[in-house]
């Protein structure tokens, strides 16, 4: 069995990073609202950009959502950039018309784009404005334009627009846990059954299910951040005083174990009871995984950089699984939150930040891995290559962390495999 | 600033994108953002295309702002040009490259390659994604058509020769229309010259004016193409779409007149199984069904005409979100005695269909959506497109064929005609009421409202508050419904019951009855229904 804690991992050489300049091919920030939309249950998010900020997420949303989204952009059209209308106004005028069909919205993100940006739209002002306007109804706003953000950081940039929005805790009060990023509700329930079973009781997470529930921090706060790509609200959270537990990410039996640990060790639990309330989880993970080691262990894998959690992903596939790193892509590596996880990978393992494309496709074509993670847009073309493809948005959008999903993950990249296996045209 | 929900089109240069990934030999250069790079995967997962669309974005970021994002983009056009090695490129900007000002063209001109760098002006902010393709397609044509020239006379006794223009990437089901055309071309006896631009090179463009005439598949992205077709080089192009038994038709009668053939070989053979199914009497369940109709212009008229006068359906709604082909469409709806619905917001045409109450929505996915919400069934005929809309199995809309496969399509979402009618005559029946859809589709309710509820036509389910467009309000609360009468009106099958509530609600107040009586409500049916 894998070592249970941080400290004691096997040594690491380290990492042979590399940093890439060129053509990218990942989404913008904007394409976490698909996920976010559905998160926290009565917000909206208006996207305040042109009509490729609109197609953008009605395409990366599935390829369509059945339901009515809580999304929706307001398109800038010429007469807003020759100052025939007054953007403000416009902008007024479009959430009014939303907040009146849509009544049972209690938060409305106003998410600025590139255009928007390029333009100096003001939408931190509008939201305020909005906010004493449509009271109750809270109004904040974020980045999710290309120019500044890629992909996850569109979560980053929403939960650290929340931060300072948050109820503030009595400096007096006792110390409570905060998870940050969005998780599936289910494996919410699961870690929070966890740290009961630990005696840690106040547990929140941001963000919450609903606007009205999102949890006070203060002094007394400590964090573990959920995901990798908390760059921005880790340090809103810094700023309130708030104390980040350094730790692995919940991927995977090992990276589960670190990251309860973690909090374990800062609410000094005992040993005896931390042992108690992860064994069962920590057992079934194993379980779960064993068939999977056969499948995935020595398989060559290969990473294009997506959302951040590659490098949690390819320590869980090489430790955990067996499976052998060609190439760990990143858009953004951040060193400090991810130092665990970076000690855990392979000593030599190529890591690149950043992206040119076509020569990083080269380098994929060359090297043959039996398994690549990529984008939708790569996926297919890469396959009629004769290349196994996982793409890996699936990983945003399927429960993966926690022991009780450590099996699932790891089905995700064995299902591609297991595919191929299978088809015999 | 405009609110939208979803949008029918993507931005202009996905129009372009869309001419480039048809053609090979072609490389787009796109100064545009990362987030732009989006556009990919509408080919390699919707389209399912195996290659990368032949696009190089310039991916600049805020910190590139600051410096020189015009010398990135020369750098993104060599790098393009030295690996891709295409005969033509076309160079651009998306939405956010277009505000920064750097001018791709004179840009890309300045690197004076070796090949054709055509530049492409398409305003994100004014226009949108057919337009785009239309304009990327009339600017490649024109730059690489050849100077102009009278066309020659045709030797005596070769084969005329045409060009089919229109179809490109990720278009509806322009795959399987190609073929359907091609055949029957071949079957008339005429060659097919180029088609363009699936499948034609920046070379082939230059081998279109060898052409007798060309045959315009979709006026959408073709048009402008044709008409400078037309003018330097003299030839011809068809108006007619072949949509549609009696489109095909007509579109077979004016390609043999415009080569000078005979149109025989066609028209005198089998044709489609349309007409005799529709004659059918199992199919007169289907005479004078209420259908809307929504899409882009060429397939909204196509499929209007064909289910008006080739199914018998009457057609209560017309509409399209391409405002350039808007008086097309307006003529078409003055045949069917209705007004045009012209607009590409989606609120706008779901307050439409709510207020016409149709018993078949013919539209996009995004009308999929509207009817799935309304309880109506919907066939989706027109872009924009989703994964499902490029079926494995050989589906065009065009030709002969293609009418099969709008017979099928427009019928096999409706409920059968005895189902219908057992329906209508045991509507207490617990388990074949209102709430129960067709049983070939599962027999689960499509949203339709329980006993007690009011309609689909008033009130929208409770997680969707009604639209403040303008909804028409169908309740007038001046008349006052008597409890029976009330009763009686659920018995009328729910999605003709919004449809009968107004009409009785209209009788009466023309009339002034303060009180709707069991009475008034078969008054007014007797009175709508002459």
């Amino acid at each position: 069995m894998n070592a249970p804690l941080p400290r004691s991992a096997a040594p690491c050489g380290g990492i042979d990073l590399h940093q890439e300049q060129g053509q990218r091919a990942v989404f913008c920030g904007l394409t976490g609202i698909v996920w976010l939309h559905r998160k926290i249950q009565d917000a909206f998010f208006l996207v305040v950009g042109s009509r490729t900020c609109a197609h953008l997420i009605q395409s990366a949303a599935g390829v369509m959502i059945f339901a009515e989204p809580r999304f929706a952009t307001a398109i800038i059209d010429e007469r807003d950039l020759a100052g025939l209308a007054d953007a403000n106004e416009e902008l007024d005028r479009v959430v009014t018309r939303l907040i009146e069909r849509r009544p049972d919205i209690k938060l409305l993100f106003l998410v600025g784009s590139c255009p928007s940006e390029v333009i100096k739209l003001d939408l931190s002002r509008a939201a305020q404005r909005l906010s004493s306007r449509l009271n109750p109804v809270r109004v904040l706003n974020y980045s999710g334009s290309g120019i500044e953000t890629t992909f996850t950081q569109g979560e980053d940039a929403c939960l650290a627009a929340l931060v300072p929005d948050l109820p503030r805790e009595a400096e007096t009060s006792t110390p409570a846990l905060l998870i940050v990023g969005a998780l599936a509700d289910v494996v919410e329930d699961q870690f929070l059954r966890m740290f009961s079973a630990m005696g840690i009781a106040d547990v929140r997470f941001l963000p919450a299910r609903r606007a009205g529930g999102m949890p006070a921090v203060g002094r007394n706060t400590r964090y573990l951040l959920a995901q990798p790509f908390l760059t921005e609200t880790a340090r809103a959270l810094d700023e309130r005083g708030a104390r980040r537990l350094a730790a692995p990410f919940p991927l995977g039996a090992e990276g589960t174990t670190g990251w309860l640990f973690a909090a374990a060790e800062a609410f000094g639990v005992s040993a005896l009871a931390f042992e108690a309330a992860i064994a069962p989880g920590r057992a079934r993970a194993e379980t779960a995984l064993a068939p999977h080691r056969e499948k995935l262990g020595g398989k060559r894998v290969f990473f294009f950089p997506d959302s951040q959690l590659e490098v949690p992903l390819a320590r869980f596939l090489a430790r955990e699984l067996g499976a052998e790193l060609v190439e760990v892509g990143t858009p953004y590596l951040h060193r400090a939150h991810l130092a665990a996880e970076i000690e855990w990978l392979p000593a030599g393992t190529r890591v690149t930040e950043g992206q040119s494309l076509d020569d990083q496709m080269d380098r994929c074509r060359a090297a043959r891995p039996d398994l690549t993670i990529c984008g939708l847009g790569l996926a297919n073309p890469l396959e009629a290559e004769g290349l196994s493809t996982k793409w890996s948005i699936e990983l945003l959008f399927t429960p993966v962390q926690g022991y009780e999903q450590a099996g699932d993950l790891a089905e995700l990249f064995v299902r591609p495999l297991r595919r191929r296996a299978l088809l015999e045209v | 600033m405009q609110l939208t929900l979803w949008t029918y089109e993507g931005p202009p240069h996905i129009g372009a994108m869309r001419v480039a990934t048809a053609m090979s030999g072609l490389h787009y250069v796109l100064h545009a953002p990362q987030g732009d790079t989006y556009a990919d995967l509408l080919f390699t997962m919707i389209e399912r295309r195996d290659a990368r669309p032949p696009v190089t974005y310039t991916t600049f970021r805020a910190q590139d702002l600051g410096r020189d994002t015009a010398e990135l983009f020369k750098q993104a056009v060599s790098a393009a040009h030295e690996r891709f090695q295409p005969q033509a490129m076309i160079v651009g900007a998306s939405c956010t490259a277009e505000l920064i000002q750097d001018d791709p063209g004179g840009l890309a001109k300045a690197l004076d390659l070796p090949i054709p760098v055509i530049p492409l002006e398409l305003p994100a902010y004014q226009k949108k994604e057919n337009w785009g393709a239309a304009e990327t397609f009339y600017r490649l044509v024109r730059a690489l058509a050849g100077p102009p020239a009278p066309r020659p006379a045709r030797e005596p006794g070769s084969r005329p020769l045409c060009n089919i223009l229109g179809p490109t990437a990720l278009g509806f089901r322009h795959r399987d229309d190609l073929i359907e055309i091609r055949r029957l071309l071949d079957t008339l006896g005429i060659a097919v010259n180029i088609v363009a631009p699936l499948g034609a090179t920046p070379a082939d463009l230059g081998r279109l004016k060898d052409a007798d005439f060309n045959v315009v598949l979709y006026p959408e992205t073709a048009r402008s193409a044709a008409e400078y077709l037309k003018k330097n080089f003299g030839q011809s192009f068809t108006q007619t779409i072949p949509i549609g038994v009696g489109g095909t038709r007509r579109f077979v009668e004016e390609v043999a007149a415009l080569a000078g053939i005979d149109s025989a070989p066609v028209l005198d053979g089998p044709g489609s199984r349309l007409p005799w199914y529709s004659r059918s009497v199992d199919s007169t369940y289907l005479t004078a069904k209420r259908v809307f109709v929504f899409g882009d212009a060429t397939h909204a008229i196509g499929v209007a005409r064909v289910a008006a006068k080739e199914l018998g359906f009457t057609v209560v709604g017309l509409g399209t979100y391409g405002r350039e082909f808007a008086r097309e469409v307006r003529a078409e709806a003055a045949l069917h005695g209705i007004e045009a619905l012209i607009t590409d917001d989606y609120l706008d045409v779901e307050a439409a269909i709510r207020a016409a109450a149709p018993e078949l929505v013919l539209g996009t996915q995004m009308e999929r959506h509207v009817a799935k919400r309304l309880g109506i069934p919907c066939a989706v005929i027109s872009a924009p497109v989703h994964v499902q809309d490029f079926p494995a199995r050989y589906a065009p809309q065009m030709g002969f064929e293609g009418a099969n496969v709008l017979f099928d399509t427009l019928v096999h979402p409706l409920m059968m005609g005895l189902e219908e009618h057992l329906l209508g005559m045991f509507r207490e029946d617990p388990e074949f009421h209102d709430g129960v859809g067709p049983s070939h589709l599962g027999g689960k309710s499509f949203g339709a409202p329980a006993d007690g509820a009011s309609e689909a036509t008033e009130r929208a389910p409770a997680d969707h508050p009604p639209t403040p467009a303008p909804v028409p309000i169908l309740l007038d609360r001046a008349a006052t419904w008597s409890p029976e009468a009330e009763r009686e009106l659920k018995k009328i099958p729910f999605f003709v019951r919004g449809k009968a509530r107004t009409n009785t609600e209209t009788f009466a107040r023309d009339r002034h009855l303060p009180l709707i009586t069991v009475e008034t409500l078969y008054d007014a049916k007797a009175h709508y229904g002459r």
